[in-house]
C-alpha cells in the first residue's frame, strides 16, 4: 500500500450464475490467483497476482470467467502513458533493472504488413498446388563458385556439409532451463516428423533428445553450458550464438534456483549455481577469432557440420554479416529486435535493434553486391508470424525462417510476457514438475506439425499464385513484393516498388 | 539455307506476336569475317556512332564497320541507324587486363548497353548476327533482306509484349556473344535469376525476361564451363521427386547442380531455343506451359511453338514430337559443315 502500490493490471470477473465452485481455476492457476472462501462458500480471487495467461478461462467448465483490462486508469497523458509510469514506480521503489520476457511489444512499424504479395493474372498462368508439384525443398550450407571436374570430365559433386529441410521454416533457439523439458520434446518431435529442425539454445542438449540428432541444431553460446564432444557431433549444425533480437549486446542469467536435477546436468553446471553468459564470447573480441571459433567447431566434428553464426539485428548489420560470411561461416542467422526470450531487461528488448525486415534486405543486398550471397545462407527470425511472413521473407532474400514465438503460441502460450517468473501455466517457460506435465508431449508435438503443415499449404497457395513451382524461385525475387505506405527511403532500403508501380 | 525459308515460316505464326518486335539469329553467315565478332548495333545518331567507336578502339581493333543493309518498307518505320562492326581485341589489353577475348567483348557490350546514351549491341559473335526491329517478324525479315544471308542455322521470333513497351532493342533474338535466345513465354523467378546473376558482372538493363536467360546460359555455359545438358537441369531442374527416382550416379549430379545454381532455376512458362557456334538447343519450362513442337526432315531440325510453322517450311517433315518439360532437344552441326 501507499506510493508504491499498483492497481492490478487486469480484472478477473467471474459470472456467478455460471460459476459451480468446481475449483478447477484454483488448480490450474500457479499464480494462486483464485482461492475457494470455505465461509462465504464461493470463489474469491487476488488479482493482483494474475498475469492474464488465460489458463484459467481455457479450462473453466462453465464458461465463468473472463479476464478483462483493469480501467482503473491515471489521468490521461500522451507522453507519459500507464506502463511508463508504473515502471518508473517499480524502479523507485527497487532500484533495479526491469526485467520482462517474450519480444518487444512496443507500438514499432511491423514491415511484413506494409508489404504485398503478387499474383499472376493471364500473362502468366497461376499454378493450381493440387495438380502440380510445388516444391518447398531448401538445402542451408555454402555453396561453391565454381564446378570441378575430374580427369575424365566428370562433375565432382561433394559439397560443403548442408542441412536439408522440407519447407523453409525452423523452430528457433530456446533453451532447456528457459522451456521446460516436454516444450524440447514437443518441438524436437515434430521437428523429426516434419522433416525441419529444432535448436537446444545454448542450454545443452538432454540425453534423450540426442535420437533426434538429425534434425536438432546445437547451439555454442558465450556461457558454452553442455557443451563437449558428443553434443557437438550431435546435431545437424552447430550454431554460434553471439547475439539474440531481444537482448542485443547482453549475455543471459538463469538463476540458481533454476539450475537443478537434469537442467543442472544437461548444462554441465553444478547445481543451484547462477549460469551465467558472458556478454561477449570470451574468446571472440574480434571477426578473426569468429573465424578461430568457426574453423575450431569445423575441426572438432571433421568439417561434417555446417556452422551457423547467430547474431542480432543492429544498425550495421550489412557490414557485419559481410565479415561473417567471410569467416568461415556456412550459414548466417539474424534474429530481429521483436524476437522472444525467456528473459531480458525491458529497456534493451524495447530500444535496442533494428526490424528484422530491413536488417534482412540490406544483408542481403550486401552480400549480393559482394558477389558472395552463394557462399552462405541465410536464416531469419524475430517475428515471423504466419505463412504470409515466411513467403515475404524469402522473397526479400531469406533462405528459411526460425519461428520460436509463434512455435511456442502452438503449445499453448498466450503471450502473458511473465516467463521470468518461472510459474507458467502452460507447461512451458517452467522447471516445476507440476506445471510441466500439463503440457502433454504427443498432444503439443502434433499441434506443432498441424501448424507447420497448414502454414506449407498456404506458402504452396501463395507460390501458385504467382506462378512459381519451387521455392528457390521465390527466394530474392523481391519484384513478387510492393510495399504500402512506405517512404522513399523505406522502399529502398527494402529493395521493393510501391504498390501501383 | 537463306533467310526466305523460316520468314515463310512466321506467317502462319502471325497472331502469336502484336507488331512490336519480330528478329531473327543465323549462324555461319560471315564466313569472310569469321575469327572476328560482329557487333550490331542500333545507333541514336552519328555522335552515339562515333563516341561508340571511339570507346570501342580502346581495347579492340576494328577491321571492318558498315551500315547493315536494310529495304525500305512502310511496315517497319523509326529505323535507328543500324550498324554492324567486326572487331578484334587487342592482344597487349587481353594480356595486361588478364581477359581472354570472349570476357573483353562482353564486357565491352556490358558497358555500352549501360552506359552508353543512344548506343546499343544487340549481337556480338562470331559469324553469326541478330536482325530484330518493331514490327511482325515476317516484315522484319524483308526490311533487313534476310534472304541475302545463308546461315546453317535460323532462329526467329514474334514478340506480344506484356511487361515491357515494344522497342527495337526489346525484340528476341537477345543475344551475347555467339549465344541467342528466342523466348516463348513469362518467367515468374525474373528477379531471383537477375538478381542472381547480377552477382557475376551482368546487368540486367531491358527489365525483359529474355535478357536474363540469355546471361544464365552465358554464365553456365562460358563461366562455369556446364554441358548443354546440365544447363538444362539447372535452368528447367528435375522435380525433387523425379531426381528421387534416376539411378544413383545421375541423381547424385542432379542434387548437385540443383543444390548449388539453386537461384538459376526458371520458373513459368517458357519454351526457349538457345542458338549457339554450331547448333541450337530448344527445352521447355519443367511444368511444359508452353507449346514446343520439334520435326526432322532428312539432314534437317524444325522446333517451333507450333506444327504449323514446320509444315510450311517442310510439307514432307517426318517425326514430329512435343518434347517433354525439362527436357532439351540438343541439334549440333555435323563436323566440318561450316
Amino acid at each position: 500500500m501507499g506510493i508504491d502500490y499498483i492497481y492490478p493490471q487486469f480484472e478477473v470477473i467471474r459470472n456467478d450464475g455460471r460459476c459451480t465452485n468446481c475449483r478447477i481455476c484454483e488448480k490450474q492457476c500457479a499464480n494462486g490467483v483464485h482461492v475457494y472462501d470455505s465461509v462465504k462458500k464461493r470463489m474469491v480471487c487476488d488479482e493482483s497476482k494474475c498475469v492474464n495467461c488465460q489458463r484459467c478461462v481455457c479450462f473453466c467448465p462453465a464458461h465463468a470467467l473472463k479476464i478483462a483490462k483493469n480501467d482503473c486508469t491515471f489521468r490521461e497523458n500522451a507522453n507519459w502513458d500507464e506502463d511508463t509510469i508504473k515502471e518508473l514506480y517499480k524502479q523507485a521503489g527497487s532500484g533495479g533493472v526491469l526485467l520482462s520476457s517474450m519480444g518487444n511489444p512496443k507500438r514499432f512499424p511491423v514491415y511484413w504488413d506494409r508489404i504485398l504479395i503478387n499474383a499472376s493474372q493471364v500473362t502468366n498462368p497461376s499454378i493450381d498446388p493440387l495438380r502440380e508439384p510445388m516444391e518447398t525443398r531448401v538445402f542451408l550450407g555454402k555453396k561453391p563458385s565454381a564446378i570441378q571436374r575430374d580427369e575424365q570430365g566428370k562433375l565432382k559433386c561433394e559439397l560443403p556439409p548442408q542441412i536439408e529441410l522440407s519447407m523453409p521454416v525452423m523452430f528457433s533457439a530456446m533453451s532447456y532451463g528457459s522451456v521446460s523439458y516436454n516444450a524440447h520434446a514437443c518441438l524436437a518431435k515434430a521437428a523429426q516428423e516434419l522433416g525441419i529442425c529444432y535448436n537446444t539454445g545454448e542450454g545443452g542438449l538432454h540425453e534423450d533428445f540426442y535420437v533426434y540428432g538429425e534434425n536438432t541444431i546445437v547451439q555454442v553460446a558465450s556461457g558454452r553450458f553442455g557443451v563437449y564432444k558428443d553434443y557437438l557431433e550431435a546435431g545437424a549444425a552447430i550454431e554460434i550464438k553471439m547475439g539474440q533480437g531481444a537482448k542485443p549486446g547482453i549475455g543471459g542469467h538463469l538463476p540458481g534456483a533454476k539450475i537443478t536435477g537434469d537442467v543442472s546436468r544437461t548444462r554441465m553446471v553444478p547445481e543451484g549455481t547462477d549460469a551465467i553468459s558472458p556478454a561477449p564470447h570470451h574468446d571472440i573480441y574480434s571477426i578473426e577469432d569468429l573465424g578461430q571459433l568457426v574453423y575450431s567447431l569445423k575441426e572438432a566434428t571433421n568439417h561434417r557440420k555446417p556452422i551457423i553464426v547467430k547474431v542480432a539485428a543492429v544498425h550495421n548489420i550489412a557490414a557485419i554479416a559481410s565479415g561473417i560470411a567471410r569467416s568461415g561461416a556456412d550459414i548466417i542467422a539474424i534474429d530481429g529486435f521483436r524476437g522472444g526470450t525467456g528473459a531480458a531487461p525491458t529497456r534493451i528488448r524495447d530500444n535496442v535493434g533494428i526490424p528484422i525486415e530491413l536488417a534482412l534486405a540490406a544483408v542481403d543486398q550486401r552480400l549480393r553486391d559482394e558477389g558472395i550471397r552463394n557462399n552462405v545462407s541465410l536464416i531469419v527470425g524475430g517475428s515471423i508470424r504466419s505463412s504470409a511472413d515466411v513467403i515475404k521473407a524469402v522473397a526479400l532474400g531469406a533462405d528459411a525462417c526460425y519461428i520460436g514465438t509463434a512455435a511456442l503460441l502452438a503449445l499453448g502460450c498466450h503471450l502473458c510476457r511473465s516467463c521470468q517468473t518461472g510459474k507458467c501455466n502452460w507447461g512451458i517457460a517452467t522447471q516445476d514438475p507440476e506445471l510441466v506435465k500439463r503440457l502433454d508431449v504427443h498432444v503439443g508435438s502434433q499441434r506443432l506439425i498441424n501448424l507447420m503443415t497448414a502454414w506449407r499449404h498456404e506458402i504452396k497457395e501463395m507460390m501458385g499464385g504467382m506462378g512459381v513451382n519451387s521455392i528457390e524461385a521465390l527466394k530474392g525475387n523481391r519484384l513478387m513484393l510492393r510495399g504500402i505506405g512506405m517512404t522513399d527511403r523505406e522502399l529502398a532500403i527494402l529493395g521493393i516498388s510501391h504498390a501501383g508501380e | 539455307m537463306t533467310g526466305e525459308k523460316i520468314i515463310e515460316s512466321m506467317k502462319p505464326m502471325h497472331d502469336r506476336s502484336n507488331g512490336l518486335g519480330g528478329g531473327f539469329a543465323a549462324y555461319g553467315i560471315y564466313p569472310e569475317y569469321k575469327d572476328f565478332f560482329a557487333l550490331h548495333m542500333f545507333l541514336d545518331d552519328r555522335a552515339a556512332r562515333k563516341s561508340c567507336e571511339a570507346l570501342l578502339r580502346e581495347t579492340m581493333e576494328i577491321v571492318h564497320a558498315e551500315r547493315i543493309p536494310t529495304r525500305t518498307t512502310p511496315a517497319i518505320t523509326d529505323e535507328p541507324l543500324i550498324w554492324r562492326f567486326f572487331v578484334s581485341p587487342l592482344r597487349s589489353v587481353l594480356a595486361s587486363m588478364q581477359l581472354n577475348e570472349e570476357e573483353c567483348v562482353a564486357r565491352a557490350v556490358m558497358t555500352i548497353n549501360t552506359q552508353m546514351k543512344g548506343a546499343y549491341v544487340f549481337s556480338g559473335g562470331k559469324n553469326m548476327g541478330v536482325f530484330k526491329a518493331v514490327g511482325f517478324p515476317e516484315d522484319v525479315g524483308y526490311f533487313y533482306r534476310l534472304e541475302e544471308y545463308e546461315a546453317y542455322s535460323w532462329t526467329a521470333h514474334g514478340r506480344y509484349p506484356t511487361n515491357t513497351p515494344g522497342w527495337w532493342g526489346g525484340a528476341h533474338p537477345f543475344a551475347l556473344l555467339d549465344y541467342s535466345i528466342v523466348h516463348n513465354g513469362e518467367i515468374s523467378s525474373y528477379d531471383a535469376n537477375r538478381r542472381f546473376i547480377e552477382m557475376f558482372g551482368y546487368k540486367c538493363t531491358l527489365q525483359t525476361d529474355t535478357e536474363v536467360i540469355t546471361y544464365i546460359a552465358d554464365y553456365l555455359l562460358r563461366k562455369q564451363g556446364l554441358s548443354l545438358e546440365e544447363m538444362a537441369s539447372v535452368i528447367a531442374a528435375p522435380f525433387w521427386s523425379t531426381i528421387a527416382r534416376k539411378d544413383e550416379c545421375e541423381q547424385k549430379k542432379l542434387l548437385y547442380l540443383r543444390k548449388v545454381f539453386s537461384s538459376l532455376l526458371v520458373t513459368g512458362p517458357f519454351s526457349i531455343i538457345l542458338g549457339f557456334d554450331g547448333g541450337l538447343m530448344a527445352l521447355n519450362d519443367r511444368l511444359k506451359l508452353r507449346s514446343m513442337v520439334v520435326g526432322e526432315k532428312d539432314d534437317k531440325v524444325f522446333i517451333a511453338s507450333e506444327e504449323a510453322a514446320i509444315r510450311v517450311m517442310e510439307p514432307g517433315v517426318e517425326n514430329i514430337y512435343a518434347p517433354a518439360g525439362g527436357e532439351p532437344v540438343i541439334v549440333r552441326v555435323k563436323e566440318g559443315k561450316f
